[in-house]
């Protein structure tokens, strides 16, 4: 089973890009469960979702305690959250920031999806959309196909805008 | 077709599939999601139910029996405080043989006021005369739903039926969905006591101590009669759509030395506890009760029991524990776990089975032996 933990602001589109990852993951045949943490949610606080993939059914409900793989949607939440917590041996961490964080013991990708949302014009209520872009470096890991990724945004999205930010972010990325 | 779903949109898309003529609801967290996908599903022309929305849970429940005494199929939706507001009324859909379809998604009671899943709600409900499933995946929640309306519908039921869901756990997390054309699974509904203009009758009169007995027995009676039909529904389902339920979902069950019983989503974790325990040289087995009522003829002989109980009944113990105690005559080793949506996983439940004390009670997260 394949774990992630992705870290956000109420408002960011983290609930949504576990979604989008859960709809690829099914497109390529396999087992998703997407489930985000649900609090006293408001714009802007801090907030986490989990994926799960696997090639059976998946039986676990409780959160994911320990990921394969943590995605940072917002830096800002690394100095009020411990986002590596749990993170398993030699798992991977995305950040989206256009530094470059690295991580002892960790595999770091730093992508600057924030950047690619804004100059693809993907700003809905004046911020930057980052689930769509998020998939691009997705694939890019080969945790989802590229055609099972394109296909989940195309069905939620009815505009080719979001499919073009995910090539984008699957150009741009470096592992 | 298969997609990603949540418990509450699955629950919307077999209404939708089962056609209602009235659906009336109040929203409330974490079932709100069910009442804005049917009115979604009605505005945009996908339904063509009669919405009624309505200012409390007490008028939806209400406007339900108002809508079913006609003899039209009707459906609402509600969670913790909402049901316990309707609890008048869920007597009265009962008491009055109305086949009406309601989802449950499971929350805490305040106060303190939390809105993550317990079971208390639901099981505050028991004594109404209300049939009780209690779903696990976002499938069962799809699959259950439709299933309901041709059991409560039976004219050998005639009872209203609910379907629990765990608040969040369930009603917000996104799983493959198969749905399936239900075409003629879900016959028309044919009420024998409808209101008919031409056949006017009186509803709700007074019935004396020389009769009131009679009713509450007919109650009973057809709550025998269900087991038949759900066993029969549930059977035509597996033929029709390949997906088989039972009473009762038995994981490992059959050479186990100790049965681990809850509900709901812990019900379905706890097979993965099972595994961890095998691998441990512990023949344990899990048992998820899917019907609470009518509660099934549970065969644990040979078998040490432990209950997860996510709701309890002050004064007394945990309620699943209760009934299981009353029906097969035996200790249990009973624990009262996820209130409010306190986080157990699957380790924690290996860990109840592992350090199971038959004939005591354990409150998990509260120091010591209470």
């Amino acid at each position: 089973m394949f774990e992630i933990r992705i870290h956000s602001r109420g408002g960011q589109g983290g609930v949504t890009a576990a979604r989008l990852i859960a709809m690829a993951a099914l497109h390529d045949g396999k087992y998703a469960t997407a489930c985000p943490f649900y609090g006293a949610e408001r714009r802007g606080a801090p907030v986490v979702s989990f994926v799960r993939i696997d090639d059976h059914p998946i039986k676990v409900y409780s959160q994911i305690r320990n990921p394969d793989l943590v995605l940072v949607l917002d830096e800002s939440v690394m100095s009020v959250v411990d986002v590596l917590n749990g993170l398993k041996k030699g798992g991977r961490v995305l950040i989206n920031s256009a530094h470059k964080h690295e991580f002892a013991g960790f595999t770091t990708s730093n992508v600057d999806l924030t950047g690619i949302a804004l100059r693809d014009h993907l700003v809905v209520a004046g911020s930057p959309v980052l689930d769509t872009t998020v998939l691009g470096a997705l694939a890019k890991m080969g945790i989802c196909s590229v055609d099972s990724v394109k296909k989940a945004i195309r069905e939620m999205f009815s505009d080719e805008m979001n499919v073009n930010a995910e090539e984008d972010a699957y150009r741009e990325i470096s592992l | 077709m298969k997609k990603i779903a949540t418990g509450n949109k699955a629950v919307a898309e077999a209404v939708k599939q089962a056609k209602p003529e009235v659906v009336a609801v109040y929203p409330i967290t974490p079932q709100t999601e069910i009442v804005e996908t049917i009115a979604d599903y009605v505005t945009s022309g996908q339904l063509a139910s009669r919405f009624i929305p309505v200012e409390s849970e007490h008028s939806a429940m209400a406007a339900c029996i108002g809508a079913s005494i006609t003899g039209v199929r009707t459906f609402t939706a509600t969670s913790s405080h909402g049901l316990l507001y309707m609890h008048e009324m869920t007597n009265w859909a009962a008491g009055a043989r109305l086949p009406i379809v309601m989802a449950n998604v499971n929350r805490a009671i305040g106060p303190g006021w939390n809105i993550w899943a317990e079971h208390t709600d639901a099981l505050q409900e028991r004594d109404t005369g209300w049939l009780q499933v209690y779903v696990a995946t976002v499938q069962e929640a799809y699959d259950a739903t439709l299933m309901a309306f041709r059991i409560a519908e039976h004219n050998d039921v005639l009872l209203p039926v609910m379907i629990n869901l765990d608040g969040f756990s369930l009603s917000h997390n996104m799983q493959p969905l198969d749905t399936v054309e239900p075409g003629d699974f879900i016959p028309p509904c044919h009420l024998p006591h409808a209101i008919d203009p031409k056949n006017p009758t009186s509803y709700g009169g007074l019935t004396g101590p020389n009769d009131h007995f009679r009713f509450r027995w007919d109650i009973e009676r057809s709550m025998r009669d269900s087991v038949k039909v759900i066993e029969e529904t549930q059977k035509e389902f597996a033929k029709r759509f390949g997906r088989s339920y039972g009473f009762t979902e038995n994981y490992r069950c059959d050479d186990a030395d100790v049965i681990l019983i809850a509900m709901g989503t812990f019900g379905k974790e706890a097979e993965v506890a099972i595994d961890l325990l095998r691998k441990e040289g512990i023949n344990a087995g899990s048992m998820r009760i899917r019907w609470f009522r009518p509660f099934p003829k549970l065969d644990l002989a040979g078998k040490e029991v432990v209950v997860i109980d996510r709701d309890y009944s002050f004064g007394s113990g945990g309620i699943l524990a209760q009934e299981i105690v009353a029906q097969t005559k035996r200790d249990v080793y009973s624990v009262i776990a996820g209130l409010g949506g306190q986080e157990v996983t699957y380790d924690d439940l290996a860990d109840f089975v592992r350090k199971r004390r038959i004939g005591e009670e354990f409150w998990f997260g509260v120091t010591g032996n209470v």
